[in-house]
């Protein structure tokens, strides 16, 4: 019980992370490709947070006139903040790649465009 | 100022990729990228002659020492990854300015060449730096400015494949990403030498070998590892010319030294190989690589994309020389990285040359070549030659050592299965070269010669090609040294 409970959100984080990687091999349409993409770095990020939280830790920053104060690690979080930013442009990129086939070949939809493609 | 030439390979390109969209003139842009590449080619040669004269170079950014701050640190082996790296970027753009202009609409050329020198950048940042999180950083940079070079390419079929590379891609830098979180987890620090050092007292504990796996299917996504290579050959085989004979020389081999730096260096090539096995799933990887994707290279009407297959099969020859762990063997995994830039190179910028003049590479278009556009056709015989594995070409020198590696260790059956695929890259070669030689010309005659813009870079690459099959010393010389760094034996 322990397991589940005690470290539910690395569930989550996992949970997360087959739902994306499920809809991007499971979906034929481009755009739910990409929600599945972004939800799989999504979890990613959960789990980058969830490794450098302690439990009633605070910010680092120095609070005067107290000691053992606990804090939580603040490089993850600093690394998501990359990998943020790094997904968003991975996003838009796709999401105009995902425009000009819609203008290229009519569709989104993955098999009707391997159709057109193979009539070629 | 030379001290700071680790940080400024990186930097003025990445300054120099937005002014080349500022300029907004296509001429000037492609001069603001040709100088961009011309300096990290400067600097490159200036880090490798210093590493091997005085050793490897640990560069702080910002003054902060590691492994708080971030190190770049240069030694034998990147230090030839960022000269191969360099070196084709300044052989390709003067070939790029013909055939971009040809290939790609006026007002998107500057954006075209950010695009490109924001690749390099993030190719040469992979190579240089000394941080795992840095790593993921350039990868991203480098990954994303190639979707948007490859969707440029004139066949709508390039947007799908970039689309393709691009889902293919996140992953597998996501990945790369989930490994590097579960080894700061368990290490508090990203830092490679720090990595290194950390890491073997945490052997027994599961998060490392599962951050292992996941670093090495990340990376073996990114190389294009047979199976997981289904991105690559549309990606090459649509892309313009110039960022085909760009990404095909230099993306791949960047990965695989990622895939170097990773097992050997952070992991340690005694957990690597001991504890984690890697060589019973690299080995056959490879070998089936080299077989299965020489067979279906034979199949491929268009030839850009029977080079794209013949290019996962080189990577297996790379991956294979990697897994058989020992310095001769790993010297031949450097040194085919080394000779497979050039080989690739030139036979795709002898591609664009076809591209350009008769405006298909499909084989049953080049009909005749041989006799109306000889010198490119030379070139791709030439290349082709080197691709087989001929002596006094490059190929040759790889096969050389592999296989005396692979002797070295009594396993025959691997040595025999190189030169099977050799053999096979003797019929995919031989079926572009009778068509070219041995049929008659179709159309009505107005193909002439590619033009000498073109033709010099290529044949820049061809010469390459036969001088450092002839004169192996320099690369051999490197390659093993680099081998005994990663191996951490004598130097």
């Amino acid at each position: 019980m322990k397991e589940v409970l005690g470290l539910y959100n690395y569930w989550i984080v996992i949970g997360l992370m087959m739902i994306g990687f499920y809809t991007m091999i499971s979906r034929g349409n481009l755009v739910k490709k990409l929600v599945g993409l972004s939800i799989f770095q999504t979890s990613v990020m959960i789990l980058y947070i969830s490794m450098g939280k302690i439990l009633g830790g605070t910010a680092p920053i120095i609070i005067e006139g107290r000691e053992n104060v606990v804090y939580t690690n603040p490089i993850p979080s600093v690394l998501i903040l990359t990998a943020i930013v790094v997904g968003v442009a991975t996003l838009a990129v796709g999401l105009a790649l995902v425009v000009r086939i819609k203008e290229a070949y009519g569709t989104i939809e993955e098999d009707e465009i391997h159709e057109q493609d193979d009539v070629m | 100022m030379s001290q700071h030439l680790p940080v400024l390979q990186v930097v003025v390109p990445l300054l120099a990729a937005p002014l080349a969209a500022l300029v907004r003139r296509p001429r000037l842009s492609w001069l603001v990228a040709f100088l961009a590449a011309l300096w990290a080619f400067g600097v490159a040669v200036a880090l490798l002659h210093h590493v091997l004269s005085v050793g490897p170079i640990s560069y702080h950014i910002g003054d902060w020492a590691p492994p708080w701050g971030i190190e770049y640190r240069v030694d034998q082996v990147n230090a030839f990854v960022l000269l191969i790296v360099s070196g084709i970027a300044a052989v390709v753009l003067p070939y790029a300015r013909a055939s971009v202009e040809w290939e790609i609409e006026n007002e998107r050329i500057p954006l075209f060449y950010t695009a490109l020198i924001l690749c390099m950048t993030g190719l040469l940042g992979i190579s240089v730096t000394g941080d795992v999180f840095n790593v993921f950083v350039f990868l991203e940079i480098s990954s994303l400015s190639a979707y948007a070079l490859i969707a440029m390419g004139q066949d709508r079929r390039a947007l799908t494949a970039a689309y393709q590379y691009l889902i293919m891609g996140s992953v597998g830098a996501t990945f790369i990403v989930i490994g590097i979180g579960l080894m700061y987890v368990m290490t508090g620090t990203l830092n490679m030498a720090d990595l290194a050092q950390r890491l073997p007292a945490m052997e027994a504990n599961r998060t490392i070998p599962v951050a292992f796996a996941f670093l090495t299917v990340g990376i073996s996504l990114k190389l294009a590892l047979f199976p997981l290579h289904l991105w690559l050959p549309n990606a090459y085989a649509y892309a313009p010319s110039t960022v085909t004979s760009f990404i095909a020389s230099t993306a791949t081999k960047v990965a695989v030294y990622m895939l170097l730096r990773f097992v050997f260096t952070v992991f340690g090539a005694a957990f690597s190989f001991d504890v984690m096995n890697i060589d019973r799933i690299l080995t056959p990887l490879a070998l089936a690589a080299i077989v299965f994707m020489s067979l279906s290279a034979i199949y491929q009407p268009n030839v850009k994309r029977l080079l794209a297959y013949s290019s996962v099969a080189q990577i297996g020859y790379m991956v294979l020389g990697i897994s058989l762990a020992s310095v001769f063997g790993v010297a031949a995994g450097i040194l085919h990285l080394f000779n497979h830039a050039l080989i690739k190179g030139a036979l795709f910028m002898a591609m664009g040359c076809v591209m350009y003049r008769v405006g298909s590479v499909r084989i049953e278009a080049m009909a005749g070549l041989g006799r109306t556009m000889p010198f490119t056709m030379a070139a791709f015989v030439i290349g082709g030659l080197s691709l087989i594995g001929v002596p006094l070409t490059v190929g040759f020198i790889s096969k050389l050592y592999l296989v005396r590696a692979a002797l070295e260790q009594g396993m025959w059956p691997v040595a025999v299965l190189v030169l099977v695929g050799s053999l096979l890259a003797v019929i995919y070669v031989w079926k572009v070269v009778e068509v070219a030689y041995f049929r008659q010309p179709i159309g009505d005659g107005s193909i002439r010669e590619a033009p000498l813009s073109l033709l010099l870079p290529t044949w820049v690459l061809v010469l390459a090609n036969i001088w450092f099959g002839v004169d192996a010393k320099l690369t051999a010389g490197v390659a093993i040294r680099a081998a005994q760094t990663l191996l951490g034996v004598g130097s």
